[in-house]
């Protein structure tokens, strides 16, 4: 009977297409990858597919009710705004702002995160544990707090927001990588490379950096939420995009005086932001999940 | 025939800080000595802290010794360079799910010894990894398998076949053996002591059950608390065990 175990499907798949198989199992999660597929899709595509210039004021159709309304015209299915300009345009191409531009800035926290927590995971004694407390410190800081001050700095607009929400997002990818290496070096197998020969460079390479994959993509699900709020905010705020930008958040506020009379101007960036953010939060827990019952197994 | 090993008054301390300035000192290990053969099995057995995975590690270079030597083949070798003696001497860990790597083949893992440590060419590699999984009885087709694709019994085996790519003098078995159910451990034990007949190889066989001792071992360690009680041919041992400790011990191993 042990032998059947070998050529029973299930154990005879991949890492990777394990997790997959266990991923796949949990619809909410599958339900949010592909709405973020659609919105990655969107945010590189929307120049080329939004149905209006997202720009142009169209003074004959001033706060145009979306098309499902009894005013509403087909031509703007989700109306217009209080200067006439066509909001599904401008929601589309809002996606690559919103959307495409917190996942570069948390790319690039990623890569740079990666690089200083190898530095950080690889070396151990004073040096390190003086980096890590004052990393400890930098995480007790909200995200946005930081961001806003370091957008205080560096002053407002979309450019500076990138910067300050890289930069705010860096410790817990720097804290997340390190400590997900000392996991790892801790483990027997890294002792059992070593017996094997192996150097230190060897092993980081060979073993480390393979199996950091997961901790990784757990980390950058949960910055990206945290990268799309922010953006949100802080466009929000002022301190974002400006205003011609069709950034979801500055949007909201923009359209925040016509709330009563046309109400889903504010309705449906926030709409998008809270459903952005909820996809990329399932997606991240159904990772978590299926690594979790992968392990189980 | 010449020792393999031969280990000299070893000894070491494993210093654990228990305040900011204080440490408290845990002798693991205390003037142990003995000598290993080609061809040989040594058992060491003890209650659990007794130091038998120290003495395992110290002998591998995972530790380091504070007092005394150990020669290999009559050399003194510094053993942090595993590099150089790991065709020596080889550990198998107690856990070997846990010593195997879960996101590479087995290929890889094998492959990565042979580089590491050898200077083959790949169809060599190659050729040494399917040798030494078809003698550990697995088949060519294992290779590709990912290390949860295995049942327990297998995986000792693969872990056995990391050990023994680099055609090793030594092997020591730290409670290898243990975890698994008795009849696959009986088919081990007479692949390892196949192996034995064939190519001299000499074994330390850490465990504590005691009548896998009688049947493998032709020389027989008791420590207690890092200290050697007893040390002799494993018959000698347990027909007239000099200690008290010792023959409390054995007594309890007859039913
Ligand atoms: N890295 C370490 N740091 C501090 N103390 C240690 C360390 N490793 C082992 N010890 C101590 O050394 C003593 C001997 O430990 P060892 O692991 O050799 O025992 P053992 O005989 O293998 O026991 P078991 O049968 O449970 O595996 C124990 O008291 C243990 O607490
Ligand atoms: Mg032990």
């Amino acid at each position: 009977m042990k032998k059947l175990r070998l050529f029973y499907e299930e154990y005879n798949k991949r890492p990777y297409q394990l997790l997959w198989r266990h991923f796949i199992t949990q619809h909410f999660a599958l339900f949010g990858l592909v709405i973020l597929s659609v919105l990655l899709l969107l945010a590189v595509f929307s120049p080329f597919i939004s149905p209006h210039d997202p720009y142009l004021q169209n003074s004959e159709v001033l706060l145009l009710s979306p098309s499902w309304q009894g005013n509403g015209l087909v031509a703007y299915p989700f109306g217009t705004d209080d200067l006439g300009r066509d909001l599904m345009s401008r929601l589309m191409l809002g996606s690559s702002y919103s959307f495409g531009l917190a996942i570069l800035a948390v790319s690039g926290a990623m890569l740079i995160g990666l690089v200083l927590g190898i530095l950080a995971g690889m070396t151990r004694g004073v040096q390190s544990s003086i980096f890590n407390h004052l990393l400890d410190l930098a995480l007790t800081i909200p995200s946005l707090l930081l961001a806003i001050v370091i957008v205080a700095v560096l002053g407002p607009g979309l450019m500076n927001t990138i910067w300050a929400i890289l930069l705010a997002s860096l410790p817990q990818f720097i804290h997340g990588v390190g400590n997900a290496i000392q996991q790892q070096l801790k483990q027997d197998y890294v002792v059992a490379y070593r017996l094997d020969g192996a150097n230190n460079w060897q092993i980081l390479w060979s073993v480390v950096l393979p199996n950091l994959w997961e901790p990784l993509s757990l980390l950058f699900t949960m910055a990206l939420s945290t990268a799309i709020l922010d953006i949100a905010a802080l466009g929000f705020l002022g301190l974002g995009a400006q205003a011609p930008t069709p950034e979801w958040g500055s949007m909201v506020a923009d359209a925040l005086d016509y709330i009563y009379l046309a109400p889903w101007t504010v309705a449906l960036p926030g709409l998008l932001i809270f459903i952005t953010v909820l996809s990329v939060n399932l997606v991240g827990d159904g990772l978590r999940n299926a690594m979790k019952k992968r392990r189980e197994n | 025939m010449s020792d393999l090993i031969e280990v000299r008054n070893l000894g070491k301390t494993y210093r654990k800080a228990t305040g900011l300035f204080k440490h408290k000192e845990i002798r693991a290990l205390q003037g142990v000595s003995f000598t290993l053969q080609a061809g040989e099995t040594l058992a060491v057995v003890g209650e659990t802290g007794s130091g038998k995975s120290t003495l395992a590690k110290l002998l591998v270079g995972i530790e380091q010794p504070d007092q005394g030597e150990i020669l290999y083949a009559g050399n003194q070798i510094n053993c942090s360079e595993y590099r150089k003696t790991n065709q020596f001497i080889r550990y198998i860990f107690q856990d070997a799910a846990r010593s195997l790597n879960p996101n590479q083949k087995i290929a890889e893992i094998l492959h990565a010894v042979l580089r590491y440590s050898t200077v083959l060419s790949a169809e060599q590699r190659e050729q040494k990894i399917s040798q030494t999984l078809r003698l550990l009885g697995l088949l060519n087709e294992h290779a590709n398998y990912y290390p949860h694709m295995f049942s327990g019994g297998q995986l000792q085996r693969v872990a056995l076949a990391r050990a023994l790519i680099l055609d090793p003098k030594v092997l020591i078995l730290d409670e290898a053996l243990t975890a698994l159910d008795p009849s696959l451990r009986a088919q081990i034990v007479n692949l390892l002591l196949d192996l034995q007949q064939k190519t001299g190889i000499a074994y330390l066989l850490i465990t504590n059950q005691l009548r896998l001792v009688r049947h493998f071992a032709d020389q027989t360690m008791v420590l207690h608390q890092g200290e050697v009680l007893e040390y002799g041919p494993t018959a000698q041992v347990f027909q007239q065990p000099k200690h008290d400790f010792s023959r409390k011990l054995i007594g309890s191993a007859q039913y």
